[in-house]
């Protein structure tokens, strides 16, 4: 027991650094702005005093580390400042929005799962045959698809031609929400599962070279029984790494998929943040999304510390 | 696409992306860059192979199918032509994966050289960097740092040069911490050799092969980025022939006139396959058997 919260707490001490890391990364990105942002939020409204009231609204008349301190002391009271197109909140647009990203991000993933788990084990029981082959070959061409254009020929075919699912939009209730994001979650995860069939094929066949697999046949346990007992529950665990550590990956292609089908996630309000100069927005989706995905790691180091006890005692 | 963290690590640990054997590593590389060879070719002799011009408007022939007289993939709404469009729009696509590509291999690979050789305070204060800007999904960085500085393919540029360096320099200081303990870099030292020279003519080429194996699936990415932030208006801005554009640009008509979006994509899966394949090949030829 003491070695699970042994992991835990060093898991934590390290989150610090990165976490204000972020913080000041993203607070150094409205410096990145050429010129004064003052006119370029303004533009043909610009007059020296509207300047000096957007001075102060972003603190820019007070010293880096003034403006840092404040930063932080807003941050940790939940205020991401305030939007300059919807006026208002930059925190409760981003809360409005959070719901429909989070929603495609899990149901990608799952249908990634779903996808690739199977295709994996298959292609790595039968080394070189024709499946094989055929799933390494599908996977060179998928990894070259832009996953835009791979959403857009689904919407092409599946929504416009066939008529079997909605153009756009996030619906409303549980079952809705399945049946809007299903043509987005799958194109996520068809491109997330070229990544997750390799690596558990990758995992399967070196799993299955290991002693204690011989030493369960020997032992006369049926194949079929060793395979999911020792080799696929093994591959499971290179599998949640995989979602790990390309978690932020996943989350790119989030941003991108809501533009394509109009889904009202975070992914949107940052693109269209960007052409209506709402830099608070801006600031506020990178800060959120970066969070999530630390958050989530997290959560995968210590489910895949649950899954193997191995890893707690490295 | 987008540099994914698991082509970063396979290059790390020196193993090539996928072990994928699809005839030997010399048959995939010639494929590869017969593929990408005729991409580049057929763009920079846009002129010799098509009469159009990229913004050549023709009102009266707006949204032709493709195979019709004259347009061998038909026209946009504007009656431009959209083979012309795709070969002057592979101009910018393939300037993108070489211009991307390139500054950040040099960059990083050099910051991951001298911090990994010399180690220290440089060291950590580097690798925190890249630590922190790991952490963040990429896309959404590359896009805060184009709001910042405003949309166009310049500040694309700035954007990923800003971030992309990471990979390398990852790679490299692994790969560099593994050569300074080997016995040819102690001799080249021992020999009293400047560190300039060790680094340059000893750790480097030991070093390389991974970041230039690694540089292909970039490459793969960095053509799809592009692409999608031209699509999603923060890269070439319309009425560029940029196909990430084109292909936006064809969403309105998507039902009308299924070509203007499909096609410009069949063009860039091309590239990335080019790219995967010449990557693939060097694999296997420069790092046989791992």
């Amino acid at each position: 027991m003491t070695g699970r919260f042994g992991f835990l707490r060093r898991r934590l001490l390290q989150l610090i650094p990165v976490v204000l890391g972020i913080t000041i990364l993203t607070f150094f990105l409205l410096r990145l702005i050429p010129g004064d942002p003052a006119r370029q939020i303004l533009g043909q409204h610009y007059t020296p005093t509207a300047a000096a009231a957007i001075h102060k609204k972003l603190g820019l008349d007070e010293p880096v580390w003034t403006q840092y301190r404040l930063f932080m002391d807003r941050l940790v009271h939940g205020n991401l400042g305030q939007s300059i197109y919807y006026n208002e909140s930059a925190g409760s647009l981003i809360t409005q929005r959070l719901p429909a990203t989070m929603f495609l991000i899990v149901y990608a993933a799952v249908l990634a799962a779903i996808i690739s788990i199977p295709v994996g084990i298959l292609a790595a029981l039968r080394q070189g045959g024709v499946f094989d082959q055929s799933t390494r070959l599908a996977s060179l061409v998928a990894f070259a698809m832009p996953s835009f254009w791979v959403g857009i020929v689904l919407l092409l075919i599946f929504a416009l031609k066939l008529q079997l699912f909605p153009v756009s939009g996030y619906g409303n209730g549980l079952t809705d929400h399945l049946w809007h994001l299903f043509l987005p979650a799958l194109t996520i995860a068809l491109a997330f599962s070229t990544i997750v069939i390799r690596t558990l094929r990758a995992s399967m066949l070196q799993t299955m070279r290991m002693d204690f697999v011989d030493t369960a046949r020997i032992k006369g346990i049926s194949r079929m029984v060793v395979l999911m007992r020792h080799v696929v529950r093994n591959a499971i665990v290179s599998v949640v790494v995989v979602f790990g550590i390309n978690l932020a990956y996943l989350v790119s292609n989030t941003v991108i998929i809501e533009n394509v089908f109009s889904i009202p996630g975070l992914g949107q309000l940052l693109v269209d943040s960007v052409s209506s100069r709402d830099y608070a927005v801006v600031q506020g989706t990178t800060l959120v999304l970066a969070f999530f995905v630390v958050a989530v790691n997290l959560l995968t180091d210590l489910a895949y510390a649950a899954l193997d006890p191995r890893v707690r005692y490295e | 696409m987008l540099g994914t963290s698991d082509a970063l690590l396979a290059a790390m640990e020196g193993r090539s992306r996928s072990r994928r054997r699809l005839g030997s590593g010399r048959v995939t590389l010639a494929v590869g860059v017969l593929i990408l060879g005729t991409i580049i070719v057929a763009a920079a002799a846009a002129p010799l192979l098509t009469s159009y011009k990229p913004d050549a408007i023709d009102p009266l022939n707006p949204l032709a199918h493709p195979f019709t007289h004259g347009h061998p993939l038909g026209t946009d709404a504007f009656g431009r032509d959209i083979l012309s469009r795709i070969l002057y729009g592979g101009r910018i696509d393939l300037l993108i994966a070489f211009g991307a590509t390139s500054v950040t291999v040099v960059c990083g690979t050099v910051i991951g050289l001298v911090s990994g050789y010399f180690g220290g305070w440089v060291d950590t204060v580097i690798m925190r960097i890249v630590d922190l800007v790991f952490a963040f999904p990429f896309l959404v960085l590359v896009i805060a740092i184009i709001a910042m500085l405003g949309p166009s393919i310049f500040n694309m540029f700035v954007a990923i040069w800003l971030t992309s360096w990471i990979s390398y320099a990852r790679i490299t200081r692994g790969h560099t911490l593994v050569a300074k303990r080997q016995e040819y870099t102690l001799a080249a030292r021992a020999l009293g050799y400047t560190n300039r020279r060790v680094m340059l003519r000893h750790v480097l080429p030991n070093v390389v092969s991974f970041v230039i194996i690694f540089a292909m699936v970039d490459a793969v990415g960095n053509v799809a980025l592009g692409a999608s932030l031209g699509f999603l208006g923060l890269g070439a801005q319309p009425p560029s022939p940029e196909w990430g554009v084109m292909i936006s640009d064809g969403q309105n008509y998507l039902l009308s006139a299924w070509w203007l979006s499909t096609l410009p994509g069949v063009a860039l899966i091309l590239v990335g396959i080019g790219f995967s394949l010449i990557g693939d090949g060097l694999a296997d030829i420069l790092r046989p058997g791992e």
